[in-house]
């Protein structure tokens, strides 16, 4: 009985946050309705349902419940959480391609007079475009990582309750741009933004900036973030060991999701070219009698 | 390229800004001014009397997380503020140093009151329920955890070493931790006093 008022308290926010709990109900709901409009055909599989569930519930999780806490408060922790927030939650969102679904879940008015004339919108575009691509997008993803790790701005992130949202939703924010660019299921010709090749370059090029900061702090023989000791660990565990927890952290996990995403769309490539392949080498009439 | 280089340029600026680079004399302790919202609380102090922030308004606080049966951290760290407070112009007078408990179950008001008492007249011992404490360390972004009891019933309370300075307004300006020297502290306590006085004026 015990055990469970510490896990149901374990799972209360430590900062509330509206916007969190309202932009998580908000996906949920539309997902939902989504998936009851669509065509038996349109539906997407179950992994990929669980793709998108797990990632969004492993974001709130991390944002608005007690781990939060640690996570000011213990740096591998800290680690732990900017690994979901801008690695596994985002990526799990994006490899579940929900934008369809996401889009049906809409009330259809919404969708036509709001939604899709603000996508239009020239200005939506243009911010869209300056973001997502091959210059801005992977300087942005490794710079957020190197600006918030730099010594003197984790200090006071960490004291400054503003900032630390600043934080965390810059990363969040950021990892769902990224992942969206490089998950894209389509091919350029399709419509994505940048090709297989380019994606791939950029996803394992992003990767060695990582595994450099990853190594600097599990490497570094002082202790680099001193707010952990100003303001207390809820562990009491040795400064230099939650460093290096936490450099490792920084270092072969976020290491292991590039490897994978490379692995994915080397894998989406090689059918994409099969496809077109078929299609060209295939007479056209017997394409068509086919089906 | 150009909306590269703006990017960047955009980038450094906010660098600038969060890293606190201002204009004007540098700090020898660390700067928290625009980081750390101003000193709120209501808790019971060493007499039992419930006190709020609005009680120390006018003069220069620092708030310190302890408890009075640790054996390292708190009794040096408020050893060297009551030293700093004594050796500073206008200290005696001007600075009241703020001890909250963050272990109230063994510090009663009577033991918080004889604790800080050793330290001088300028401390004040801080207690308040677990809501309260909750909340004011949540404001402050410090941690604070009692361990389990030993046969004997002792425990180890992990909290913050950072003793927060505000101003006579009640604003944040320094986080002083142990890492900062005595003179450093000395001067940059002397300058709140000095600086917060003419404020008021």
């Amino acid at each position: 009985m015990e055990g469970l008022l510490t896990a149901v308290a374990f799972l209360a926010p430590w900062e509330f946050s509206p916007t969190v709990l309202l932009l998580c109900i908000g996906a949920l709901a539309l997902y939902w309705r989504g998936l009851r409009h669509a065509r038996m055909a349109e539906r997407p599989s179950l992994s990929r349902r669980i793709a998108f569930i797990t990632g969004l519930l492993l974001v709130y999780f991390v944002m608005q419940t007690r781990f939060d806490y640690l996570s000011q408060h213990m740096f591998f922790i800290h680690r732990l959480q900017h690994l979901v927030l801008h690695h596994l939650g985002p990526f799990l969102i994006a490899l579940s391609q929900p934008h369809a679904i996401l889009a049906d879940g809409l009330p259809a008015r919404v969708r036509t007079k709001v939604f899709e004339r603000f996508w239009r919108l020239p200005v939506t575009r243009f911010t869209y475009q300056l973001f997502q691509n091959a210059i801005v997008a992977p300087l942005l993803f490794v710079g957020l990582i190197w600006f918030w790790l730099t010594s003197r701005i984790h200090f006071n992130a960490m004291l400054s309750a503003p900032l630390y949202w600043v934080m965390n939703w810059s990363m969040l924010i950021d990892g769902l741009l990224f992942w969206f660019l490089m998950l894209d299921s389509r091919t350029r010709r399709e419509g994505a933004l940048l090709g297989f090749g380019v994606r791939i370059f950029l996803v394992l090029g992003t990767l060695v900036p990582q595994i450099l900061i990853g190594a600097h702090i599990t490497f570094a023989d002082r202790d680099l973030y001193d707010v952990y000791n100003v303001c207390a660990r809820v562990w009491d565990i040795d400064p230099l060991t939650d460093q290096q927890l936490g450099g490792l952290i920084t270092w072969i996990p976020a290491a292991m999701m590039h490897v994978i995403a490379a692995l994915i769309l080397i894998g989406r490539w090689a059918r994409s070219d099969r496809n077109k392949m078929e299609r060209t080498s295939a007479p056209s009439t017997s394409y068509v009698g086919g089906k | 390229m150009l909306r590269f280089w703006k990017c960047t340029g955009a980038a450094m600026i906010a660098y600038g800004v969060l890293s606190g680079c201002t204009s004007g004399e540098s700090w020898k302790t660390h700067d928290i001014s625009s980081l750390v919202p101003d000193l709120a609380f209501t808790l019971t102090d060493d007499r039992g009397r419930s006190v709020s922030a609005q009680d120390y308004r006018g003069k220069v606080a620092l708030l310190f997380f302890g408890f009075t049966h640790c054996p390292d951290v708190c009794p040096t760290t408020l050893a060297r503020l009551a030293r700093t407070i004594q050796a500073t112009d206008g200290g005696r007078d001007d600075v009241r140093v703020l001890v909250v408990t963050v272990d109230p179950a063994r510090d009663s008001t009577a033991v918080m009151h004889e604790y800080v008492q050793a330290f001088g007249p300028q401390f004040v011992g801080l207690r308040g329920d677990a809501a309260a404490l909750e909340a004011l360390a949540r404001r402050y972004r410090v941690a604070y955890a009692l361990g389990k009891p030993d046969a004997r019933g002792n425990y180890e309370v992990t909290h913050s070493s950072a003793v927060f300075v505000f101003d006579r307004e009640g604003r944040a300006r320094l986080l002083f931790s142990s890492k900062d020297t005595p003179a450093a502290t000395a001067e940059d306590l002397r300058r709140v006093i000095l600086d917060s006085s003419h404020g008021a004026g």
